[in-house]
């Protein structure tokens, strides 16, 4: 007799099959790839659908946040709110990188709508880490699918 | 590029409502009405704040 637990779900066009076992990636490379690219966690478990909607979500977030002149922190200001934005948009992994190797959100904030794109970016980055958290549990088998 | 305050609402929303549902729910209806309630809380909380925030001026 087969279980409910022991049968592959199928669901939304994925595999279903999104575990290290069945993908062939350890879940710490699972939880890298998440981080330093929205969605490219879910992708290599074969999860197509969420990686998708994942990167969508996330990567239009940080654009927005950038096109609105929001402010991308830097580390070492000495300010400990600068701090905690620094520590919430490195959650975006190579989208920070990009963003400061092409200078993008170094000019001072001086609109409301500039402070709703700094916000923007810093929640971007946040989310993208419960994403590849999220995919790291996937891959370890503490989330069923 | 601008944004209305609502419209700035709106896509926050969206997209975190998006993100919410797929890591916080295992089967994609559940992932489905999960973003739907993230969405709704997130719009109607801003909107409730707002009049709060109107009726605490005047």
């Amino acid at each position: 007799m087969t279980t409910k637990a022991q049968m592959p779900a199928v669901a939304g066009g994925e595999t279903g099959s999104g575990n290290a076992a069945a993908s062939g990636a350890s879940p710490l490379v699972v939880l890298l790839a998440g981080w330093l690219f929205p969605g490219a966690g879910h992708l290599l478990l074969g999860k197509w659908v969420r990686a998708g909607l994942l990167m969508l979500s996330i990567v239009a977030m940080f654009a927005i946040g950038v096109a609105l002149q929001g402010k991308v922190y830097t580390p070492n200001t000495g300010e400990p709110l600068d701090m905690l934005g620094f520590a919430g948009d490195l959650g975006s992994g190579l989208l920070y990188g990009l963003a400061r190797l092409l200078g993008w959100g170094q000019a001072p904030v001086l609109v409301v709508l500039a402070d709703y794109g700094t916000k923007f970016i810093v929640v971007a980055g946040l989310l993208n880490v419960v994403a590849a958290v999220d995919a790291h549990s996937l891959a370890n088998g503490r989330k069923r699918s | 590029m601008t944004l209305s305050h609502f419209s700035a609402v709106l896509l926050f929303s969206l997209f975190t409502s998006i993100v919410f549902g797929i890591t916080q729910r295992s089967e994609p209806k559940k992932m489905l009405r999960f973003g739907a309630l993230c969405f709704t809380l997130f719009v109607g909380g801003t909107i409730a704040a707002s009049w709060a925030m109107w009726l605490i001026k005047h």
